[in-house]
């Protein structure tokens, strides 16, 4: 099985890679047979310390097909890979260009000691267990457990049945979209008016940006304070104004909203204050040039200012993404603690709760690995989406 | 005509029959005053229920309180905050000083010398960027307690003293300055060591504030990895340190646990505040690391 496997993205590697070769200018029948070739390397790069173990014949056709997803994800990545640096050499640019200039000084070892530190430390502390979180995803591994077993990608295919996983998937998808749509909003409004000449702007500028000093942990404790069943202060105003009651801690479709409007406020200063550095950016002569043909303020803001800001947008999109991903775990911690019913487990605090808690290091790992391939993909989707209508520089 | 035109939408922009009652742009003041006071309330009532019994917090008293000396002594005594406060200052101050101090290093590395496998190195610290420390949190915790360094300050500065985003910043600061000042410097027979303090730094000051922002905000607002890694509270830091005062049956004291969370956001918030010019001009780079 394995083999038709191989064969199979052999042929697809040598017609994508003959056809990449034949735009670049170089020759298509030395693309195919690269193309076969890596294809096949690619194909078996996660395959073989796995020693097929997906293709035995006691495994699931769930396993079989994840098998088939890894070889044919893998060699994809190895094929593009070769395209984009064929590409490059094709066009006589070096991949890497290693900045030279005058003024350096001599000696070889010496830049290598400079350097020692940094790289010991990212190879002991991010390489290797970024490396063991790959191998932990194959074991039936507990904690305190002296002896692991290798148990295949079991780890990754039991999560599909896993309802208390999907469901942590769906959460981390609502908070995460909330949270950027809402905290992006709010600050480009609120940057935009601070950028209007008026006085006292750097006044206002500081007292609207302190909150990002402030760490997402504190920011549970006063949303706890404030959105407390009793006496929290913000069902107090809603009362009294309103006749509004919002269980926000004990309904598990209210909690996530309590999250989100935590993480919004402690989100705010940080896009506030790169949305007022985008808007400084924006040449003031294109704007004028906007009002003298007669734009009124909305479409000068809409059709000049906005475009302007899309490079900044995107980078926001991007880092409040990763904020919501993984940095309110300690909102979450402190304002519910994942709860009511698991309602306010994100990907992050699930794979806390199962490795740490429940000390299953293997599937918290697994699930560790499906969350960096979702964050990697979802950039990749953002770069490619918004490509087309980011602007990048004046 | 192009120029007649221009002058039209001069006067139209400048006459403003409401300027006169209304100060300048008030919209823009009414909008801004709201967003402060929706931003600042949080805190703001955070440090009055500081001062607060829970039955002036139930009784939604906006006054400040009589019990600001009895929560400190809870905070103090039966919180432990002066030990976790003070965790916190050693890891945060560490970690600071380490990545700002191994960033120099490195970016001195990258701009002011000439190598083999120079774009190698290069390509293995830029790739960091891309791996958040959260993803493999599970085998960290195994590889630092298989280290034995469970429960020590170790395992809360070693592994985050490397910082990716501050070499970068470096080795960008530094291929923006001439190159005549290193051949000077080397004419004179300096060490890129003694270059480095006695030419580089004091020219990177601005950048050197403004990844000392970010890092001491980073660092000291850490939860995940102390939440793991510390058990008891010996060592533990204020973030993870301030659950001990939420009390697990008998419900939250809120003046206790506020005031403890307001005096645990002081330090970032100075810092903050102390070198906001410094972070303005260096900040376009991602927020952690």
């Amino acid at each position: 099985m394995q083999f038709l496997v191989i064969g199979m993205i052999a042929v697809v590697g040598a017609a994508y890679l003959a056809r990449r070769f034949s735009q670049s200018g170089l020759k298509p029948a030395f693309g195919a047979v690269v193309g076969a070739v890596v294809g096949m390397i690619g194909s078996a790069a996660l395959m073989i310390p796995l020693d097929w173990c997906t293709f035995d014949p006691d495994r699931t056709a769930t396993d079989m097909g994840f098998g088939i997803l890894l070889m044919a994800a893998t060699a994809a990545l190895a094929l593009g890979a070769t395209g984009w640096i064929a590409g490059n050499l094709a066009a006589r640019r070096t991949v890497f260009s290693g900045g030279t200039q005058p003024g350096t000084f001599k000696g070889w070892l010496t830049p290598w000691i400079l350097l020692a530190p940094t790289i010991g430390v990212l190879a002991l502390f991010l390489y290797y267990p970024s490396l063991d979180t790959f191998r932990l995803s194959t074991l039936l591994a507990l904690l305190g457990a002296p002896r692991t077993r290798f148990i295949c990608v079991d780890n990754f295919t039991r999560l599909a049945t896993d309802t208390v996983y999907l469901n942590s998937v769906a959460t981390t998808i609502l908070i995460s979209i909330a949270i950027v749509v809402i905290s992006l909003v709010l600050s480009l409004f609120i940057a935009s008016m601070v950028y209007l000449p008026i006085k006292g702007a750097s006044v206002y500028r500081t007292l609207l940006i302190w909150p990002y000093a402030i760490s997402p942990a504190v920011a549970g404790v006063i949303f706890l304070l404030l959105f407390n069943p009793t006496g929290g202060i913000i069902n107090y105003a809603l009362n009294n104004l309103f006749g509004l009651r919002i269980p926000w801690l004990n309904d598990p479709a209210w909690a996530p909203w309590a999250v989100i409007i935590a993480s919004v406020w402690k989100s705010l200063g940080y896009n506030i204050l790169f949305y007022l550095a985008g808007l400084q950016n924006v040449p003031k002569d294109l704007i004028e040039a906007a009002a003298i043909d007669g734009a009124n303020a909305l479409q000068r803001f809409r059709q000049v200012v906005l475009p302007m800001l899309s490079p900044i947008t995107f980078f926001l999109v991007i880092t409040n993404m990763t904020y919501a991903f993984f940095e309110t775990f300690g909102t979450i911690d402190y304002l519910t603690g994942g709860g009511p019913l698991n309602s306010t487990t994100t990907m992050m605090y699930n794979i806390f709760l199962v490795g740490i808690r429940n000390n299953d290091l293997g599937k918290a790992a697994a699930q560790s690995i499906v969350l960096f391939v979702l964050v990697i993909g979802f950039t990749v989707l953002q770069f490619r989406t918004a490509g087309q209508r980011v602007t990048y520089g004046a | 005509m192009a120029s007649i035109a221009q002058e039209s939408a001069l006067e139209r922009v400048k006459v403003n029959p409401a300027a006169s009652l209304l100060p300048k742009r008030w919209y823009a003041h009414l909008t801004l005053w709201i967003a402060c006071f929706l931003i600042g309330f949080p805190l703001f009532y955070s440090i009055l229920v500081s001062t607060q019994t829970n039955s002036d917090v139930f009784a939604y008293r906006f006054e400040p309180g009589t019990a600001f000396a009895n929560n400190w002594n809870t905070v103090m005594v039966f919180g432990n905050l002066g030990n976790f406060m003070l965790n916190s200052v050693i890891v945060s101050v560490a970690v600071t000083v380490g990545k700002v101090v191994l960033s120099l290093l490195a970016g001195l590395a990258f701009v002011y010398f000439r190598f083999p496998g120079k774009w190698l190195v290069f390509g293995f610290v830029l790739v960091t960027l891309m791996m958040p420390t959260e993803i493999l949190i599970i085998a960290l915790f195994r590889f630092v307690n298989q280290l034995g360094w469970g429960n020590t300050y170790l395992a809360l500065i070693v592994p985050f003293i490397a910082s990716a985003t501050g070499a970068f910043l470096f080795r960008q600061h530094f291929a923006n300055i001439p190159a005549e000042l290193s051949e000077a410097a080397q004419l004179d027979g300096a060490t890129p060591i003694q270059f480095l303090i006695r030419v580089l730094i004091p020219i990177s000051w601005n950048t050197i504030g403004a990844l000392t922002v970010i890092q001491f905000v980073y660092a000291w607002n850490m939860y995940l990895w102390p939440a793991l890694i510390i058990q008891g509270q010996a060592s533990q830091v204020v973030q993870v340190g301030l659950r001990t005062l939420m009390g697990a049956d008998q419900g939250i004291s809120f003046g206790p646990l506020m005031l403890a969370a307001v005096v645990a956001s002081l330090p970032p918030l100075v810092v903050f505040l102390l070198l906001q010019k410094q972070f303005m001009s260096g900040f376009a780079l991602s927020r952690d690391k």
